[in-house]
């Protein structure tokens, strides 16, 4: 058993015995051509390293940061380029942005409205408190169907309970259907974005994967992304046309039919949708929407904002069982897993409105530096630090989410590309505040100097003693001017950026200097009576104050 | 508790404060704003909006024919279906489309009642379909499962979509297509923009998946 | 017009000269600046880093220092710093309010709709993009991330230098990246920080600019940091003191001649 970063991993339950090499592919070493450093980690929500530790490691390796740096900058392109032809795309956002608001507000009537018309139609609807709940109900479903193989629709939720580990220990074999899902089975890895799960790949790495692991790749497979990708259709299709159980999840729930639709574009969700005799769709209990009408806004905001095409090649709906047509068992699992707790918090709550689109990730400049894996969960990026920290609460000063919500620097363009325009950096300060709040009574270093920095800023006579306190810094500077190594925690900043000295003049002084001859108004502020161009030059003050060595 | 009674109960604790929902609240302050088009400028069927449609099938790489009359689009038919064995249709589309073919490609029929298996379809080289309505915006076609369009694997497996899109179906806007789909919301649909592609390498564009690897579109009328 | 001016306690502390640009300027312009002295700053840095109860008595502070707007006192708050008006638009009201002090919000709230960024002032509310400035220097602008999405001051700073007499202004490869400052982002994920600021870096060197500038200075200071440890020889300056340059008294733009900084000839004298 591996370790990761002190965790023990399950990496050895996931190997099943099967003629194919895929999926639990034998062996835990990488192959010659590919690196494997994100072994399986046991709380797919909490992988176990801070996100400062993780990003650290992520900002090394060369192969990522040039991969991430090419695929964010192509779909960044596509995104802008046909977001820019609606143009009622932000009344779109608006729309989107007041339904979920809706769904949200509603979700008891709404969830009992889906259960309703879902087993009208003749699905059988379970529910699931968390992940252990909802794995133990597909794992039953699976066995009583008799069945030792399932085949698999990328699903976001499904990586979020670790179905497959633990259908795994039950001894059945999930098969990833999803190409890049795909890659990251074989190469016994985690995805590392929400779209394109093995974005941190590239064409050579897939093609050793392929070779080492797929067990049927032509031998002379090259990296070309065509061939690539018909290696992995001829590999899939034999499972495809003999699969008797699938699993998927949802892009979205119609509340008022009972309506469940699969986003994809591959054709391998159709497959798995259509097929096979028995479906099991796990969806989170946010994923609904309330009408039918309202897919007319979600399938204009997703496609464009998710793979930047007007519309993805393939969106599956089905309603229950159609009689004659595609499964004839079909259940669907509702899963909690933490969302009431975050439906519960009347802040927080808006990271629920997120529709998996992924558009804040290949936008966010953190991201595009430390990729997926650093964020320590399924959900990486902007929206992954402000939701993973949600689901799971925290467990204490130690917990690794805690530091979720700080792995951003508020830029902002997360929630500009945002398709139901969830204001992200609002939610990773109010995840701030919320933590700074149960952290209170504990003394921290960030905590001690807020205290003094509030104390002294509360007043102004406080403020201006401490700027002339701060003439220590020219000490530290010498005669350079700027400050270039301080002692930890300091060294944080100067070992790669020079400080400023604080001038010898504060803003305030120079205030006082320049205007002390003129009036004083009637509520104490002085103001300039100074004539535009007339009196001190301001360059010759500017002169006086940069060159003349007086010590204030 | 049961799991669904205990949810239930947490969502409520989480939206209805004192027997008030929170979603009473919302509808009344905050609307569900719908400024969004609700109708293109184009007229359903209008030259300018299946102009539209061409161009975003085009750009998917979907290969586009033109038929003014049904016996255009059986001549269409046959010239596309030349080289394929065995062709499957759904139970009720016009047998005057299947007119043309010629004697070397097998007309295989599928319905609900008699249903080819996946294996079966998997042997038969193409399939031609009817259409429910196309999406000219996007590019779009869905099939609803009516019995010109078929179970929905007959156009998963084969590997060559033929589909017949009647101009009077080619809406402008998306939200015009959902209107009409909102008729029948519970039959199966599948919506088509394109043959299946893949984006997962690099960001690279790869058409043909596991759906058909060739779509061609005939716009009738 | 009577303007109050609030200088951020970044500025006042360590950049006094954006301030005493963006008062220069502004008089030049026929105006009257207003300097309330009670004045220290708007509690950004505490709401962003999630201490919400300690910025309390900081807004607290910024609100009473500037009430006398809402009495007609001034006509308008000028703040040399997208991200602080920022926080007084989009902060401060939020955070009374979550504290229960829902009078100080309000008020609070009033002021931000009397308080505008350098750009937005001169652009919409005195309507001049033309200040009769002149820099003969090539400048890249870098619209930092508030003063771009927060408060979408647009191309407004960007007007400003187009009008700039002498100026050769060169675009910005990657301008609307976040250059990775952040406040304490820099310190808690200074390695990621760093990441970006190199990338941002390489952009500005690959312009060939003198002078990088944007509209508030404390992106400046991250990406001065960088520029100064590196030995660029690109110097940062703050949009006021290019609009406050003219012909008869220019801003200088060596790199040592940077307020605060002694030169080397000093420090030999």
């Amino acid at each position: 058993m591996s370790t990761f970063l002190g965790f023990p991993t399950r990496r050895g339950a996931k190997t099943l015995p099967d003629d194919g090499a895929h999926p639990g592919a034998p062996g835990t070493s990488a192959g010659p051509g590919w690196a494997d450093d994100v072994p399986h980690p046991e709380a797919p929500l909490r992988w176990g390293a801070t996100f400062p530790e993780a990003a650290k490691q992520a900002l090394g390796n060369t192969q990522l940061r040039r991969n991430l740096a090419h695929a964010t900058s192509t779909i960044r392109a596509k995104r802008a380029a046909v977001v820019g032809e609606v143009p009622d795309w932000e009344e779109l956002r608006d729309a989107g942005s007041t339904i979920k608001a809706h769904v949200m507000s509603d979700l008891p009537r709404l969830l009992e409205e889906l259960e309703r018309n879902v087993t009208a139609r003749g699905g059988v609807v379970h529910w699931a408190r968390d992940a252990a709940e909802a794995n133990q109900i597909v794992t039953d479903l699976v066995k009583a169907t008799g069945e030792t193989e399932v085949v698999k629709v990328k699903s976001m939720v499904t990586q979020e309970i670790g179905l497959n580990e633990a259908l795994a220990e039950e001894g059945i074999a999930a098969f990833e259907t999803d190409l890049a899902e795909l890659i990251v089975q074989l190469a016994d890895d985690m995805p590392s974005h929400i779209l394109v799960p093995a974005i941190h790949r590239n064409r050579s790495e897939i093609r050793e994967i392929f070779l080492e692991r797929m067990g049927d790749a032509p031998p002379d497979l090259t990296d070309a992304p065509r061939e690539l990708a018909m290696a992995a259709r001829a590999h899939l299709r034999r499972k495809f046309l003999s699969a008797k159980v699938a699993i998927s999840g949802a892009n979205f729930a119609v509340a008022d039919t009972g309506t469940l639709a699969v986003v994809e574009s591959e054709g391998n969700g159709r497959m798995c949708l259509t097929l096979p005799e028995t479906l099991i769709t796990v969806m989170g209990i946010e994923k609904l929407i309330p009408t039918y009408q309202d897919l007319e806004v979600f399938m204009a905001l997703l496609p464009r904002s998710s793979t930047g095409e007007r519309m993805n090649p393939y969106t599956s709906l089905w309603t229950g069982v159609t009689p004659g047509d595609g499964p004839q068992e079909f259940h669907l699992v509702l899963l909690d897993n933490g969302r009431s707790k975050a439906l519960a918090d009347d802040v927080g709550r808006a990271a629920l409105h997120c529709i998996r689109c992924s558009a804040c990730l290949n936008v966010c400049p953190v991201y595009e530096r430390v990729g997926g894996h650093a964020y320590g969960s399924v959900y990486p990026g902007p929206i992954g630090a402000v939701l993973t920290p949600q689901l799971t609460g925290s467990t204490g000063r130690s917990d690794p989410n805690n530091s979720l919500p700080y792995a951003s620097t508020l830029c902002g363009a997360c929630y500009d590309v945002c398709p139901v325009k969830i204001d992200i950096p609002s939610l990773l300060v109010h995840l701030r505040a919320r933590e700074v709040d149960q952290d209170r009574g504990r003394p921290t270093a960030w905590g001690a100097a807020m205290k003094a920095a509030s104390f002294v800023m509360a007043r102004p006579g406080r403020f201006e003693l401490a700027e002339k306190a701060g003439g220590v810094t020219r000490v530290l500077g010498g005669s350079k001017g700027r400050i270039t190594s301080l002692p930890f925690p300091g060294s944080k900043w100067t070992d790669a950026r020079d400080l400023p000295v604080l001038p010898k003049q504060s803003f305030r002084e120079w205030w006082a200097d320049e205007h002390a001859a003129t009036e004083t108004d009637p509520r104490g502020e002085r103001r300039s009576s100074e004539a535009p161009d007339g009196g001190g030059s301001p360059s010759a003050d500017r002169t006086d104050t940069e060159t003349t060595g007086d010590a204030r | 508790m049961s799991a669904r009674d205990d949810i239930l109960a947490r969502v409520r604790a989480a939206v209805i404060n004192d027997g008030a929902h929170l979603g009473d609240a919302v509808a009344e302050q905050a609307p569900v704003s719908r400024g969004y088009r609700t109708t293109g400028e184009h007229s359903p069927g209008s030259a300018e909006a299946i102009e539209i449609l061409v161009d975003r099938l085009v750009d998917y790489r979907a290969i586009v024919h033109r038929a003014a009359t049904t016996a255009d689009l059986a001549r269409t038919v046959g010239e596309l279906l030349a080289d394929a064995r065995s062709v499957v249709v759904p139970p009720a589309l016009p047998a005057a489309w299947t007119s043309a073919l010629t004697a070397g490609t097998a007309v295989v029929h599928d319905s609900r009642d008699d249903r080819r298996t996946a294996a079966e379809l998997d042997q038969v080289d193409a399939v031609l379909t009817a259409s429910r309505l196309a999406v000219a915006d996007t590019g779009t076609i869905v099939l609803d499962g009516a019995d010109d369009q078929g179970r929905r694997a007959i156009t998963l497996v084969p590997d060559l979509h033929v589909c017949v899109v009647r101009t009077e179906h080619v809406v402008h806007t998306l939200p015009e297509a959902v209107t009409i789909l909102a008729a029948h919301p519970t039959r199966p649909q599948t919506w088509i923009s394109g043959p299946s592609a893949t984006s997962d390498i690099e960001l690279s564009r790869v058409e043909g998946v596991h759906g058909p690897r060739t779509l061609h579109v005939i716009l009738l009328g | 017009m009577r303007i109050a001016l609030a200088a951020t306690c970044i500025a006042d502390a360590m950049f006094p000269q954006a301030p005493r640009a963006t008062v220069q300027l502004l008089e030049r312009l026929g105006h009257e600046v207003y300097f309330p002295e009670q004045q220290t700053c708007c509690g950004q840095m505490h709401v962003n880093t999630g201490y919400f109860d300690e910025a309390v008595p900081v807004i607290r502070n910024h609100v009473e220092t500037f009430a006398p707007a809402l009495d007609g006192e001034w006509d308008a708050i000028v703040v040399p710093s997208g991200s602080c008006t920022g926080s007084i638009r989009h902060q401060q009201a939020m955070v009374c309010r979550r504290a229960g002090q829902e009078k100080l919000g309000a008020t609070a709230e009033a002021l931000a709709a009397k308080t505008y960024e350098l750009s937005e002032l001169l652009v919409d509310v005195l309507g001049v993009t033309d200040v009769g400035a002149h820099f003969p220097h090539r400048v890249t602008y870098h619209p930092t991330c508030h003063s771009l999405r927060m408060i979408r001051v647009g191309d407004k700073p960007l007007q400003l230098l187009r009008a700039v007499d002498g100026i050769d202004l060169v675009e910005l490869p990657g301008a609307e990246s976040c250059c990775g400052f952040g406040g304490t982002f820099a310190l808690k994920n200074s390695e990621t920080s760093t990441a970006m600021l190199s990338d941002k870096m390489s952009n500005v060197k690959s312009t060939g600019a003198e002078v990088v500038t944007a509209g508030d200075y404390s992106c400046l200071m991250h990406i001065g940091g960088g520029l100064s440890k590196l030995r660029s020889g690109v110097r940062t300056m703050h949009l006021a003191e290019i609009l406050a340059s003219t012909q008869s008294a220019p801003t200088p733009v060596d790199v040592e001649a940077a307020p605060g900084r002694d030169s080397e000839a000093e420090a030999a004298r």
